[in-house]
C-alpha cells in the first residue's frame, strides 16, 4: 500500500522543514519514503512542492496522482487539486479557499500563536495530516528531538496534538515494520562516499544543483579532518584539486554542466599528467544557464568527449542514493588505481530526492591508493611516466622519499616528465595512455538487468531513471507483458555483454532517457551496432515517473 | 650552511634564447634554495604555460607544469595536501596578470603561504610578441601593430591594494638582488609576490636590459615597507626611475594558519584514511 502527498508553497514559506519533519515522522513509523523536490530557481516565491510517497514497500519513484495535499499558499491548491483523487484531502489553513469539498480548512496560524510559536503551524497541519491516514502520533519526539531544542520540541509537539485532535481519519494505513532505514538523497550519499572513500580535499563552485555536496562536506570538515574550499571559479576548483592530488591526498570537485565546461581542460591536464581525480557533474538542463533546478540527463555526449584528443577516462551514471555512496568510494578507488579521471554523473532529480534504503555497510568497501614505494622505483631519476607493460607507472607522492623529485607535466613529456616532441617519444607515451583503456574495459560493471528471463520489450536507460524503470517494469510485468530493462551505472567505456546477451533476443528497445537525441542510444548504437527501435524521451526538465514510462510504454510501444 | 648547488641542476635540455632574462632567473633560484639549506625533494615549483613556465623543468626539483594561467592553484592544492613542501610559482606576466588574473586575486586574499615569480618581460615570449597585459601603452608588437590600446597593469599597485602580505621587485640580471629577494620571499610567512624585470631579447625591442639598467635603482635602506601609502605611492614610480626591493609587507595568518584542522595537524598527507571514520556520519540520516 503506497499514499501520495504533495506539500507546496511559495519559497520562504517554511515548505522544506514541514516536508523534512514529515518525511522523518512517517520514517519513524516504519514507512519506506520516497520524496521528489519540484522547486524554481528563486529565493522568495514563486511556486515550489515536494511529493512525498510511502507505503509499506520499497519505493523508487515518484507518482502523479495525490491522495493529500498541504497547501501552504492559493496556487498551490490551483495547481495540483486535478492532480487529487476523488476520496483525496487537501489541507490548508483558513485563510484559503476553495469550493471543492475535498479542502480541509484548520485554523493554523491561529492556533499556533495560541502555542506562542507561529514557526509550529506546519506541524499542525503534519499533525492534521497523520491523523487523515490513521497514523498516531505516539513516539515521535525523538525525530524532534534530534532537530529542535527542549522548548521547540514540546511547542511542536503540541502543535501536532492539536492538528491530530481537529480531524477525522479517512485513509488507514499501518505499519509494522521497525525503522531500520536511513533517508538520504544522492547529492548526500555523494558526499558521504567521498568521507568514507578518504577524500581529504574537495574544492569547488557553488552551482546548482551539485552545491549541496560541497555544502555538507563543508558542514563535516573539522570533524572528519579535512578541507572543503570555495575556489573563485571551476577552473581553479579542477586546478587546486589536481595539485592536491598530485600532492598526495585523495581530492574530488564537483559542479553541474555550466561550471563542467569551464573544468573540461583541468581534465586534459589531468589525463596527460596522469594525476587521479573524481569529478562529480550533476546535470541539468542546458545549454548555458538553462534550467538551474531541473533535472536532465544532457551531458553524456559531452562528458565523454570532454577535453582535446584520446585519452583513457571513465564516467559512471550513478542510479539512486544507495549506489551513489558505493560507487563515489569506487570511482576513487579507480582513479587511483589506473591514474585517470573518473566522471559521476548525477543528476537534480537523484540529486534532491530522499529515500528510505538499508544502512551502509562499511565492512564492503576500503580505501586502495596503489601507491609505489622507494624499492619499487629503484635508483636514479624517478620517472613519473616510466613505461610499463600495462601502462600504469609507479606513482609516488612528492617529498615523501630522499632525492627523488616528481615532475608533473602538461606537454607531451618523456618518462620523466621533461618536454619531449620526439616521433618516437610521441608514439610509446600515446601507446602507454592508451593501453590502460583494456584495462578499464576488465574492470567495468555491466547494467543492472530487471524484468523477466525472455523478454520482448527491452527497456535501456542510465542513471537516475533507474527507480522508475524498475517500478515501470513491474506494473508491465504484473499485466504478464514480456518486458525488462537494462539500466547502466557504468557507462564510459560501455560494458557491451549484457546488452548483446538481451538486446539480441528481445524484438523492441526503447531508450528511456532525459534528453532530446538519445543520448544512450546513439552511444550504444556507435559502440555495438544496436539500434533502439523506439524512444521515451523527456527534455522537459521534470522526471519520467514509473507510472509515466508504464503508461508511454502502453502507449506508444506495445 | 647551504646546500650543495649542483643538486638543483636538471638534466633537461633548455630552449630558451641566448642572452634570456630566465637564466638570470633560474640562477638567482639555485642560489637561493641552496642558501636557504634546502632540498630538492621538499621543493615544489609550479607553473603555468609560457617561457618563464618552462622553470620546473630547468630545476632539478618536485614540479608541475600546468595549464596556461593556472600555475597557483594547483600550487595552493599541493600546500594544502602538504604544508611542509616549500612551494613556488614561477610565470611570465601573461600567465599570471593575464589568463590567471583571477587566480592571483584571490589566493592574495587567502594569504596561502606560497612565493610567486612573475618573469616579467612585458610581451608574449612563447607565442613570439604580442602585447602583454604590462606591455606600454602605444608599444607596437607583433599583433598590435598600431600600438596596444590599453593602459598597463600595474602588478605593485594592485597586489597593495589588496593587502598582499609581501610585494616585492627585482630584476633579472641582478643576480644577487634577486636572491635575497627570493629568499626574503620565502622565508615569509604568506603571499609573497615578486615581480622581476625580465628583458625578452628576442621580441622587446624597447624594454632592454639597458632600457631597465638605467632606471631600476634599490629602495632606501630606512624605507618602511608596512606603510601602505608610501608603498603604494612607491608603485607609482616607473617611467624614469623604477625602485626594486621589498615595497610592501603586512604581517598577518596566513591560510593554513586560518583553518584549524590543517594548523594542528600534521600534513594532510599523513593523514590515516579508514571508511569506518565515516560511519558516524551516518548517525544524522537515521
Amino acid at each position: 500500500m503506497k499514499y501520495n502527498i504533495l506539500v507546496g508553497g511559495a519559497a520562504g514559506q517554511g515548505m522544506s522543514t514541514i516536508s523534512t519533519l514529515l518525511q522523518k515522522v512517517l520514517k519513524r513509523k516504519g514507512f519506506y519514503v520516497f520524496a521528489n523536490k519540484d522547486y524554481m530557481s528563486r529565493v522568495r516565491g514563486g511556486h515550489n512542492f515536494v511529493q512525498i510517497r510511502f507505503g509499506t514497500t520499497p519505493i523508487t519513484s515518484h507518482h502523479p496522482t495525490l491522495d493529500a495535499i498541504i497547501a501552504l499558499d492559493q496556487s498551490t491548491i490551483d495547481n495540483h487539486i486535478n492532480r487529487l483523487n476523488n476520496n483525496g484531502i487537501i489541507i490548508c489553513d483558513t485563510d484559503l479557499n476553495s469550493e471543492d469539498k475535498r479542502v480541509i480548512q484548520i485554523p493554523m496560524r491561529k492556533l499556533s500563536r495560541e502555542i506562542k510559536n507561529p514557526r509550529v503551524f506546519g506541524s499542525i497541519g503534519i499533525g492534521a495530516l497523520l491523523k487523515i491516514f490513521g497514523i498516531s502520533i505516539d513516539n515521535i519526539e525523538p525525530v524532534l528531538r534530534k532537530r529542535f531544542d527542549k522548548n521547540t520540541s514540546q511547542a511542536n509537539l503540541e502543535a501536532f496534538k492539536k492538528g491530530h485532535e481537529l480531524v477525522e481519519s479517512h485513509f488507514n494505513i499501518n505499519s509494522n515494520n521497525e525503522d531500520n532505514h536511513i533517508i538520504i538523497n544522492g547529492n548526500q550519499a555523494i558526499a558521504l562516499g567521498a568521507i568514507a572513500g578518504g577524500v581529504t580535499f574537495y574544492s569547488a563552485y557553488p552551482m546548482t544543483p551539485s552545491t549541496s555536496v560541497m555544502t555538507y562536506l563543508s558542514k563535516k570538515q573539522q570533524e572528519a579532518g579535512i578541507l572543503v574550499e570555495q575556489a573563485e571559479d571551476e577552473i581553479a576548483a579542477i586546478n587546486m584539486a589536481l595539485g592536491a592530488s598530485y600532492a598526495g591526498i585523495r581530492s574530488m570537485t564537483g559542479t553541474s554542466g555550466g561550471g563542467f565546461s569551464l573544468m573540461v581542460e583541468g581534465i586534459g591536464l589531468g589525463a596527460v599528467a596522469e594525476i587521479p581525480l573524481v569529478i562529480v557533474n550533476v546535470q541539468r538542463p542546458g545549454p548555458a544557464t538553462g534550467l538551474p533546478t531541473r533535472t536532465a540527463q544532457c551531458d553524456l555526449d559531452f562528458v565523454i568527449s570532454a577535453s582535446q584528443d584520446d585519452f583513457p577516462k571513465m564516467v559512471i551514471a550513478v542510479r539512486n542514493p544507495e549506489d551513489a555512496f558505493y560507487q563515489t568510494v569506487r570511482a576513487l578507488n579507480l582513479a587511483e588505481k589506473y591514474q585517470i579521471q573518473v566522471i559521476i554523473l548525477s543528476d537534480q532529480y537523484l540529486a534532491d530526492y530522499n529515500q528510505t534504503i538499508k544502512p551502509y555497510n562499511f565492512d564492503e568497501i576500503s580505501i586502495d591508493r596503489y601507491l609505489s614505494s622507494k624499492d619499487d622505483i629503484g635508483e636514479g631519476f624517478y620517472k613519473r611516466y616510466k613505461f610499463t607493460e600495462n601502462g600504469i607507472s609507479p606513482r609516488i607522492i612528492p617529498s615523501t622519499i630522499e632525492s627523488k623529485t616528481v615532475l608533473g607535466d602538461s606537454h607531451e613529456h618523456n618518462e620523466i616528465g621533461f618536454v619531449d616532441e620526439s616521433i618516437e617519444n610521441r608514439i610509446a607515451m600515446m601507446n602507454k595512455r592508451m593501453k590502460r583503456i583494456s584495462l578499464l574495459k576488465s574492470e567495468i560493471q555491466e547494467p543492472e538487468y530487471i524484468g523477466v528471463e525472455n523478454p520482448e520489450i527491452l527497456l535501456l536507460g542510465w542513471g537516475s531513471t533507474h527507480g522508475s524503470l524498475l517500478e515501470a517494469v513491474e506494473l508491465l510485468a504484473n499485466e504478464s507483458i514480456k518486458i525488462g530493462a537494462l539500466i547502466f551505472g557504468d557507462i564510459w567505456p560501455l560494458p557491451t555483454g549484457q546488452l548483446e546477451y538481451y538486446g539480441t533476443n528481445s524484438k523492441t528497445i526503447v531508450n528511456v532517457e532525459h534528453n532530446f537525441t538519445g543520448q544512450l542510444a546513439n552511444l550504444i548504437a556507435q559502440e555495438t551496432g544496436f539500434k533502439c527501435d523506439k524512444s521515451i524521451l523527456r527534455y522537459d526538465g521534470r522526471q519520467l515517473s514509473g507510472t509515466d514510462i508504464y503508461n508511454k510504454v502502453k502507449k506508444e510501444v506495445l | 650552511m647551504a646546500t650543495d648547488i649542483k643538486l638543483f641542476e636538471s638534466k633537461s635540455e633548455n630552449s630558451w634564447c641566448p642572452g634570456c632574462g630566465n637564466f638570470g632567473i633560474v640562477n638567482a633560484l639555485k642560489k637561493a634554495f641552496s642558501e636557504l639549506d634546502l632540498l630538492p625533494h621538499n621543493i615544489l615549483i609550479a607553473s603555468g604555460i609560457g617561457q618563464a613556465a618552462k622553470t620546473p623543468h630547468y630545476v632539478n626539483a618536485n614540479g608541475f607544469n600546468g595549464l596556461h594561467g593556472r600555475g597557483i592553484p594547483p600550487a595552493v592544492g599541493a600546500k594544502i595536501a602538504n604544508k611542509d613542501l616549500r612551494v613556488i610559482v614561477t610565470s611570465g606576466d601573461g600567465d599570471s596578470y593575464g589568463e590567471g588574473g583571477n587566480h592571483l586575486i584571490h589566493n592574495i586574499r587567502r594569504n596561502i603561504d606560497i612565493t610567486h615569480l612573475v618573469h616579467n618581460n612585458q610581451i608574449y615570449g612563447l607565442t613570439k610578441g604580442q602585447g602583454s597585459p604590462t606591455t606600454g601603452k602605444g608599444h607596437k608588437t607583433s599583433m598590435q601593430f598600431e600600438g596596444v590600446y590599453a593602459d598597463e597593469f600595474n602588478p605593485i599597485a594592485f597586489a597593495i591594494s589588496l593587502g598582499c602580505s609581501f610585494v616585492a621587485r627585482s630584476f633579472s640580471a641582478d643576480k644577487d638582488h634577486l636572491s635575497e629577494m627570493i629568499k626574503a620571499g620565502m622565508e615569509h610567512n604568506g603571499y609573497a609576490l615578486i615581480d622581476i624585470l625580465q628583458p625578452c631579447v628576442t621580441f622587446n625591442k624597447i624594454n632592454t636590459y639597458k632600457w631597465y639598467k638605467d632606471r631600476v635603482y634599490y629602495i632606501e635602506d630606512d624605507y618602511n615597507p608596512y606603510d601602505k601609502v608610501e608603498a603604494f605611492k612607491k608603485s607609482q614610480e616607473w617611467e624614469n626611475k623604477i625602485p626594486i626591493g621589498v615595497i610592501y609587507k603586512e604581517d598577518k595568518p596566513t591560510f593554513i594558519d586560518r583553518i584549524p584542522q590543517i594548523k594542528d595537524n600534521p600534513p594532510l598527507i599523513n593523514k590515516k584514511l579508514d571508511p569506518k571514520n565515516a560511519i558516524k556520519f551516518m548517525e544524522e540520516f537515521k
